[in-house]
Parts: structure tokens; C-alpha cells; sequence
């Protein structure tokens, strides 16, 4: 790392990008004329290189791992953690499937999601266009409400909220569990699509006005469409922000094992007396609920990464 | 335009109004109101005043999980900002200039991203459950079983109450790095190379590029970055509850506010005492956010 300071040479731009690798870091911030420099600059780039590495393998590996000991046989999940199985046994996957029923738990988290996130869009698109587009009494009071939701702790709100599913009678319900997830995704998403609906021009909806178009009709026909990129970012912030929900779910769906969704089936399996002993099993419930999130991640891993990190950029 | 503005406005904002005053609004005032109260959920609740509150700081288990928010607090911010902004400025202004005379980053900065940021879309559940298997206390823990290759004892990683906090803040780190390294890229990759190449020409090294140039113009994401990490560390529920030791264990030496709230509903039904904790964790996040906001000010920097 010391060695950067050294980097002082005032040449342009030097090597092209695609240099032999190790020459690469010759081009380097600064520029990198002469040799020293240059030498530095390998050195910085290598090591670079290394913490980069480094760190990719602290993250793949413990998942890798996962996978590997569903493979494995209980007395070898015991013993040295870093021996490959001697056989690969894929029974464990089936007793997870069946068994540990890793399938209906998948099944009700795609099913609950689905519902809710599709909800929570709709329900926070209407809410936040009427509250950019249109002056009325009470607007900055009902979008301050909205956008207060996002300080709070939700740990403020468990008791009165696990009073108000039940008195609902939706507690243990999929209902229950589906208009809470929209409740508490609306601050955000509000909030978000409030500003994403402001910096849309309004000529476009005026020129709809204009031709006839009703208010109903200018929402969904134009604007909708419009705010197409904001409403990508937001719904795959929500989707995932759903997927992995722990504590909602085991407030609200608590007692019926039917509808558990998978981050609380997963938990519970693995704190009940470690899963009737049978590890490997836990191990490919782990990558059953994994791999799948892995895939969809590889597939739109730019328009996830821009949807969890909107809102927080400018 | 004018005809049927109200009914519109009225009914687009009905339902999600009164779905938000419902579960939302109304629990968080509520929550107020049961803080007062001794209930057990089921006969009328009974007011008590602040009696719950004095209660409180003598509740052992309680006081230890404010330590516990203190050393969260400035640990888990601290070690996620300082490793993200390493690695974003690797990624992004470590490579130096391209053919376009572009600053980029080095070579596969588009891959690690795309790993770094994996364990973010991983729920904190199933990485509490994952995280077992890395710190179990035998050789047949990931951990364990490298440092028994090199014939170092065996850590008691989530076992030993010195050490089974830092545990579970280090799978946090491991969490957040990623979402940071993409935060601070994006915010990196809005300042102007010329910024970066002016300051090259004036024979910035790397050190100079990143402590004067490059902190500076991120200040903004970076004050982002620290009360989105500030808030996590008030909440960290669901990975002390599925990672640690009987739950907040060893003797309550992982044990948090959120975890806390969770016992006294669900296992002790003293719903008042849980609102009073949920009452106090309010006000500890909305501290930390309003001074975070004070101490950051600073004159913007427009580019």
C-alpha cells in the first residue's frame, strides 16, 4: 500500500486497458512514466488484486460449503469441514423436499410475494402519483405520514400491530400476513415513486387532458408506463425486501406450518433440536432456499443492484 | 382536468390510506400508550405510569443489550464504510485511466462487484443458519477446521460471551460490504474524471487521490452509508435470534433490544414492557439520526 505515494510521474494516460495484466497497473491513477512508478504501481495493483480475491472468496465459500455438505452424510459434516464426501449422496435433498416440505415453504414465499409486492405497487403508485401531481388539502400531511414510516423502528409497533392482526381476525392467515408486508412497504416505496413522479414532465399529461383522457385513464395509460424504470427499481427493491422477511412472518404466521414462508422455515428447522439430527438435510434445505435466490441474482444482478441501492443516491 | 378531481383523489388514495393508518400509524401511536400500561394481552390493561421505564434500567438483560447497541454502534459502521471504501476505490479509481482517458478500476471490477454484492439478496435468516456451520466449535467448523490445519485450538466463536457479539457484528460486515461497494461506486462513478485526471496531472498519488479528492466528493454517500448502518445496528433481530447461542446467549452476551421486545410479548406476555423497550429503541434511533445529520453537516461540494 506504502508504495503508492511513490506514484508521481505527470505522463498522460498511458498503457491501454487491455496491457499484459501485470502491466496493467502501470496505467494507473497517476499515469506512470517512469519505471519506479511503474513498479509501484505493479505492486499496488497486485495487492489490489489479492484483497480483492481475498474477499470474493470469503463470500463464496462458506455458500459453496453449503452446498458440498448436503452431499455429505451426518458423521462427515462432523468431522474435518474441509474433506469432500466420499460418495455424494443426493438422498438429503429429497428428505428436505419432502420432508422438511423446502417445496410448499418455496412455494408459499413465491405465492405470498407475488401478491404482495404486485399490491404494494399498485397501492404506493397510486398513493404517491395523486400526491405528486395533484394540489389538495391534507396532501403534505398524508405524504408526511407516509414518509414518517421509514424512522420508525419496527420493533416500536410489534405489540399493537400483533393486537391489530388479531382483533382482524387475519393472524395465521396469508391475508394477514400480505396486507402487512403492503403496509409496511408503502413508506418507502411512496416515498420513492412521490419523488421518481415529480420529475416527470407534465406536458404529456396535459396534452392526454387535453385529447379527452380521464384522470384513471392518464395514470395508467401514460404516466404508468412513464414511470416505468422507477417502478422496476422499487419493485425489486420490494421483492427482495419481502423474500427475506423474518420477522413479520413469524409474528403473524407463528402457529399455521402450512403457510410459513421459507427465511422462517429455514430458521425454525434449524433451532428445533437441530432437525431430528439429520444435517445434511438442513444443509440442502439451506441450498434450496439459496441456489434459486443465486440464479435470479446472476441473471438481473444490475437491476438488483440498482433497486436495492435506489433511494439511497441522488 | 378539473372534472372528478376529488373523487379521483379520494379514490386512488382510500385504500392505501387506510391500509397504512391500520397497520402502520396506528400500532406506532399505540405503542405510546401500552408503554404505560401492565397487560398481559388479554384483561384490560392497567396504567402504571412510567413505571415500566424505571423498571428498565435495572433490567439486566435489557442494559446489556444498550451496551450492545453502543459497541454495535460504533463497530459495525466503522468496519463496513472503512472495508467498502477500500474496495469501491480499488474498483473504481484503482485501475487508473483507460484508452478514453477515463479513470477506471482494475481488471474483473464489474465480477467482484457482482460476488460482493451477493450476500445482500441472501436473507439475515438463512444467513444465521449458514453462519452456524461457519463458527461451530469443533474442526468441523468452517473457522475451526482451518485453524485446526495450522494447530491452533479451536475458538469458541458463538460459545465464548467475549467473543460472541463480535461474531455476529463480523457476519453483518460480511453482509453490508457489497451494498456499500455498490453505493459508493455509483457515487464515485458521478464525479467527473477531469476531477481525478486534473488531480493526477498535479502529481496525486493514490493515497492523495483517495484521502483528498475522492473522500471529499463522496461525503454525501457517505452519510448515507452511516444511517442506513446506524439503524441496522439498533435492530439486528433476526441474526442474533437464529445465530446466536440460545438466543442472546451466552448469559445474554448477544442479546439486543429488538430480541429483547420479541421475549417479553412472546414468552413472558408483558406487553407493556415490551412497548416501553419499543419506546426507548425509538428514541435512540431518532437520536442517532438527528445527530448524525448535525455532526455530518457540511458545506456541500457541487460538481
Amino acid at each position: 500500500m506504502k508504495t503508492n505515494a511513490e506514484t508521481t510521474s505527470t505522463d498522460l494516460p498511458a498503457l491501454p486497458a487491455d496491457a499484459q495484466p501485470v502491466r496493467k497497473g502501470a496505467a494507473s491513477g497517476p499515469g506512470g512514466g517512469k519505471p519506479a512508478a511503474k513498479v509501484a504501481s505493479g505492486v499496488f495493483s497486485g495487492l489490489s488484486h489479492v484483497a480483492l480475491a481475498v474477499w470474493a472468496l470469503l463470500v463464496i465459500v462458506p455458500i459453496v460449503w453449503t452446498f458440498v455438505a448436503a452431499f455429505k452424510t451426518n458423521a462427515e459434516i462432523f468431522g474435518d469441514a474441509w474433506t469432500l464426501p466420499a460418495s455424494w449422496h443426493f438422498d438429503a435433498w429429497g428428505r428436505a423436499w419432502s420432508d422438511a416440505n423446502i417445496g410448499r415453504y418455496l412455494l408459499n414465499s413465491v405465492f405470498v410475494v407475488t401478491i404482495s409486492t404486485f399490491l404494494t405497487m399498485l397501492l404506493g403508485a397510486m398513493a404517491a402519483y395523486v400526491l405528486a401531481r395533484y394540489e389538495f388539502r391534507g396532501s403534505k400531511l398524508i405524504y408526511f405520514m407516509f414518509v414518517s414510516g421509514m424512522m420508525f423502528p419496527v420493533f416500536l409497533a410489534l405489540v399493537p400491530l400483533f393486537k391489530v392482526v388479531q382483533n382482524l381476525h387475519v393472524h395465521n392467515t396469508y391475508q394477514g400476513l400480505i396486507l402487512v408486508y403492503v403496509a409496511y412497504s408503502l413508506p418507502f416505496t411512496v416515498f420513492f415513486l412521490t419523488a421518481f413522479f415529480r420529475t416527470l414532465p407534465t406536458s404529456v399529461a396535459e396534452a392526454a387532458f387535453i385529447d379527452g383522457a380521464g384522470h384513471m385513464r392518464t395514470f395508467f395509460q401514460i404516466m404508468m408506463p412513464m414511470a416505468r424504470p422507477g417502478l422496476v427499481s422499487i419493485t425489486i427493491f420490494n421483492v427482495i425486501g419481502q423474500w427475506n422477511q423474518y420477522l413479520l412472518p413469524i409474528i403473524i404466521v407463528p402457529a399455521d406450518q402450512d403457510k410459513w414462508v421459507l427465511p422462517q422455515a429455514i430458521a425454525t428447522i434449524s433451532t428445533s433440536a437441530g432437525y431430528r439430527q439429520d444435517w445434511p438435510a438442513l444443509m440442502a434445505a439451506l441450498s434450496m432456499a439459496i441456489i434459486p435466490v443465486i440464479i435470479v441474482y446472476i441473471i438481473f444482478q444490475r437491476q438488483i443492484q440498482a433497486g436495492l441501492t435506489a433511494g439511497a443516491v441522488k | 382536468m378539473r372534472q372528478g378531481r376529488y373523487p379521483f383523489i379520494i379514490g386512488f388514495l382510500a385504500i392505501p390510506v387506510v391500509l397504512y393508518a391500520v397497520f402502520v400509524i396506528g400500532p406506532y401511536v399505540q405503542a405510546f400508550q401500552i408503554a404505560l400500561t401492565k397487560w398481559n394481552g388479554y384483561k384490560a390493561p392497567e396504567y402504571v405510569g412510567l413505571k415500566n421505564f424505571r423498571d428498565l434500567f435495572e433490567d439486566e438483560a435489557f442494559t446489556s443489550a444498550l451496551w450492545h447497541h453502543l459497541w454495535i454502534l460504533i463497530t459495525l459502521p466503522l468496519a463496513t464504510l472503512v472495508i467498502a471504501l477500500f474496495f469501491s476505490f480499488l474498483l473504481n479509481v484503482g485501475g487508473g485511466a483507460g484508452k478514453s482517458g477515463t479513470m477506471r478500476g482494475v481488471r474483473f471490477s464489474g465480477f467482484y462487484k457482482v460476488i460482493f454484492f451477493l450476500p445482500q439478496v441472501l436473507a439475515v435468516a438463512i444467513l444465521g443458519v449458514l453462519f452456524q456451520a461457519v463458527y461451530r466449535p469443533n474442526e468441523s467448523g468452517m473457522l475451526n477446521g482451518l485453524l485446526a490445519k495450522v494447530g491452533v485450538a479451536p475458538v469458541q466463536f458463538l460459545n465464548d460471551p467475549k467473543l460472541a457479539l463480535w461474531s455476529i457484528i463480523g457476519v453483518v460486515v460480511w453482509q453490508g460490504v457489497g451494498f456499500y461497494v455498490v453505493l459508493f461506486s455509483a457515487g464515485m462513478s458521478s464525479i467527473p474524471k477531469d476531477v481525478f485526471e486534473a488531480a493526477a496531472i498535479d502529481g496525486a498519488g493514490r493515497f492523495t487521490l483517495f484521502f483528498r479528492v475522492t473522500l471529499p466528493l463522496l461525503w454525501d454517500t457517505l452519510q448515507v452509508g452511516w444511517i442506513y448502518l446506524g439503524i441496522a445496528a439498533f435492530d439486528m433481530f433476526a441474526i442474533v435470534q437464529v445465530l446466536s447461542v440460545d438466543q442472546g446467549g451466552p448469559d445474554n452476551s448477544t442479546t439486543v433490544v429488538a430480541l429483547e421486545i420479541y421475549r417479553q410479548v412472546f414468552r413472558y406476555s408483558e406487553l407493556g414492557y415490551a412497548s416501553a423497550m419499543g419506546v426507548v429503541l425509538f428514541f435512540m434511533t431518532l437520536t442517532f439520526a438527528a445527530l448524525t445529520l448535525r455532526v455530518t453537516r457540511r458545506e456541500r461540494i457541487e460538481f
